[in-house]
């Protein structure tokens, strides 16, 4: 690790790697600190993914691609369910990553391009200077080092203290955090290309409890409530485990993890003097799906192409660093968090009966495009009685 | 004030999130309580798993 680098990334998740691999490619010095002692681990992920997505970032490879999915089912609280498909798409419409092993690549991929990789290392302080970041304190089992950088990509994700220490506000209202926790189950009945999408108050609260198949017998089978239903015996595990209970009560367990995801609105800015944020930290996850993995490696490189420029124009101030915030907003990517932020803050005050309703007229449904945008749009469409739970969405669904 | 069960937290940082106050923070497996928590259990209600809990002080 040198004293000074052009870009100091804190954190080694898809927007860190993304970003220090972008960084080296264009010639800066770039360093990323891992805080944990292993790149990929352990995952807190339902693992799903698009396939347009990811590959426009890295080349498919079946060592870290668990599952290929062709379709997906929503289930309501009644058992009745809607299936999704996708013909346009060759039905070939997402993927099941296997995170530790995908994670690992992409710090590969940084490292092959250049990036200094540390791990174990995590950053204690930013350096300030009159208000303006220029580096981070880090640790190292014990041993701190003071490096300096142009500019500081916080990539720390769901649990970022980065930016806070900054003096920005990260706070997740309790509402808009989904409480989480997910169990690598095998030895269960499943289709192994279709993820089962479960909602209901009874089942998981302002949220929804997940099957992503990983192979022909085992699935992650996690479930995310919001924070403002969780609470002692009506936890995110509580409703996981009584529904594993009642479904798959011969699964065997491999793996268990917990989480967070935030599905509030991004940061209202995050660009700060010397200082971006991206990915999770920067709350830029998907508040339907909760899913952040594109978002983090879209917004990783577009912060460090912002800051290329910023660096060689002399000043990465706020204002030079601003074009990043202004064109992941205005991105597709910007642009569907905020329409699905809102789809979301309806869909959550929907009733059970109203869920099986919408559910039981539709049954099956073939998608140009799969998206949540898309799926609203064909449920209005075929059911245009919504209209009137979505008045408050009637400018999106003109 | 708050305590941590550390048999039960899984270190997912859901808490480190809602914290208004940014008093935790998750350092490895290890979730630190920092002095700036007020007791608010803000970070109780949205663990997952039950693993904090704001225990009242007693008489002083």
């Amino acid at each position: 690790m040198k004293d000074h680098y052009d870009i100091l990334v804190i954190g080694g998740g898809p927007g860190g790697a993304i970003a220090a691999r972008t960084a080296a490619e264009l010639g800066l010095s770039v360093c990323l600190a891992e805080k944990r002692a292993a790149i990929g681990t352990p995952v807190r992920c339902a693992e799903g993914i698009g396939t347009e997505a990811i590959a426009e970032f890295v080349v498919p490879d079946p060592r870290w691609i668990s599952a290929e999915l062709h379709g997906a089912k929503i289930v309501a609280p009644d058992g009745s369910s809607l299936t999704l498909s996708s013909e346009q798409s060759g039905n070939k419409v997402g993927y099941v990553l296997d995170r530790k092993v995908f994670d690992r690549e992409l710090v590969w991929q940084a490292a092959a391009a250049g990036s200094d990789v540390v791990v174990k290392t995590r950053a204690t302080a930013p350096i300030l200077d009159e208000g303006r970041v220029r580096g981070a304190v880090l640790d190292f089992c014990g041993t701190t080092k003071r490096v300096s950088a142009d500019v500081v990509i916080a990539a720390d994700g769901v649990e970022s203290k980065f930016a806070r220490w900054c003096g920005i506000d990260t706070t997740v209202p309790l509402r808009e955090i989904m409480s989480s926790a997910q169990y690598l189950l095998t030895d269960l009945p499943l289709d192994p290309h279709v993820t089962t999408f479960y909602v209901g108050t009874s089942i998981a609260p302002e949220g929804y409890l997940w099957v992503f198949p990983k192979g022909e017998r085992s699935a992650n089978v996690g479930i995310g409530i919001s924070g403002r239903k969780s609470g002692t015996g009506h936890r995110a595990k509580d409703y996981l485990d009584s529904f594993i209970a009642s479904r798959f009560p011969k699964a065997k367990q491999i793996e268990f993890i917990a989480g967070g995801v935030s599905v509030c609105r991004p940061l209202p800015c995050t660009v700060a003097d010397g200082l971006m944020i991206v990915g999770d930290a920067a709350r830029v996850v998907d508040p339907i799906t909760g899913g952040g993995i594109f978002n983090a490696m879209f917004t990783g490189r577009m912060a460090v192409q912002v800051a290329a420029q910023a660096i060689a124009s002399g000043t990465p101030s706020r204002e030079a660093l601003m074009p990043y915030d202004l064109t992941w907003r205005d991105s597709p990517m910007g642009k569907s968090i905020e329409r699905n932020y809102r789809i979301k803050e309806v869909f959550i005050t929907l009733s059970d009966e109203k869920l099986n309703a919408i559910i039981q007229t539709v049954g099956k449904l073939d998608l140009k495009e799969f998206s949540t945008f898309n799926l609203v749009k064909e449920l209005i469409f075929r059911n245009p009685r919504l209209l009137l739970d979505l008045a408050p969405l009637r400018d999106i669904f003109k | 004030m708050l305590s941590v069960r550390r048999d039960i937290c899984a270190y997912c940082g859901c808490c480190v999130s809602v914290c208004p106050q940014g008093a935790l923070e998750l350092i490895d497996a290890y979730l630190d309580v920092g002095s700036s928590c007020t007791s608010c259990g803000i970070c109780a209600k949205a663990c997952p798993l039950g693993a904090l809990e704001v225990k009242d002080e007693g008489p002083l």
